[in-house]
């Protein structure tokens, strides 16, 4: 079995400090993204990725591993139905560094099973390009259209 | 060069679509292993594998001694937004405005 960890990487036009507000404001996640993360973003806290479709359905859940303003955020990411069961969480760092006048930002989303690995392959290139738009023209990409 | 430019460069190659291909299927290989079985040079692999990095279609990591080429998707995806997608939404609005006129009548 392949378990080699899925990395996708994205050079930004912008500051660390505007793509890492981007990341974790929920008021410019909802812009791009769709969703939100709810959490205090202190390690050990708890980590939602809530659905701005009304409703607010929490679609994964998690714990704050790491979380370095400006440089590296960690998570742990599970369905809902396994929230309690941390064996079956995956894990997302989120690096961000300045490479000339840009960033770059890596997304590097590890310890997946089978079946999340299935899920995830299309979700981070669509809220990266989306990010990516976001940031240099203030325009995001209709992602999840 | 601007970086969607290098992106379509590494894509008009034949042996390069192949290391994608091959990367797609099993992410996280290292030289040796993408260079069996492909008829080419271990020193055109490695020329290969550096364009696609600097095109941003391919990362390297390294664990322990060994570098491991993991295909990145996010170039490929912003083409299909750019030069695909909208194409196709276009062709989709011309498609509905066509029946909304057809059923006006």
């Amino acid at each position: 079995m392949n378990n080699a960890p899925f990395v996708y990487v994205t050079y930004i036009a912008a500051t660390p400090q505007k793509v890492w507000q981007a990341l974790v404001e929920g008021e410019l996640t909802r812009q791009y993204w769709r969703h939100e993360q709810v959490t205090d973003w202190k390690p050990g806290s708890k980590w939602e990725l809530v659905a701005d479709d009304g409703k607010r359905t929490v679609k994964h859940v998690g714990k704050v591993v790491e979380s370095t303003p400006n440089k590296r955020l960690v998570l742990t990411w599970g369905d809902v139905a396994d929230a309690a069961d941390a064996s079956k969480h995956s894990r997302v760092a989120i690096d961000i560094e300045t490479v000339g006048q840009m960033v770059r930002l890596t997304v590097t989303h590890d310890e997946l099973t089978p079946d999340m690995r299935r899920r995830i392959s299309n979700g981070w290139p669509r809220v990266l390009s989306s990010l990516k738009s976001f940031l240099e023209t203030g325009r995001p990409l209709d992602v999840f259209a | 060069m601007k970086a969607i430019d290098k992106v379509f460069k590494a894509l008009a190659d034949p042996s390069r679509r192949e290391l994608i291909d091959r990367l797609h299927a099993k992410n996280g290989q290292t030289l040796g292993e993408l260079c069996k079985g492909l008829d080419m040079a271990r020193q055109s692999v490695t020329q290969h594998l550096e364009l696609l990095e600097d095109a941003n279609l391919i990362s390297v990591r390294r664990v322990g001694r060994e570098k491991l080429h993991t295909f990145n998707p996010v170039p490929i995806h912003e083409i299909y937004e750019r030069w695909i997608r909208k194409f196709e939404r276009g062709r989709l609005d011309a498609l509905s405005n066509f029946k909304a006129k057809l059923e006006r009548k």
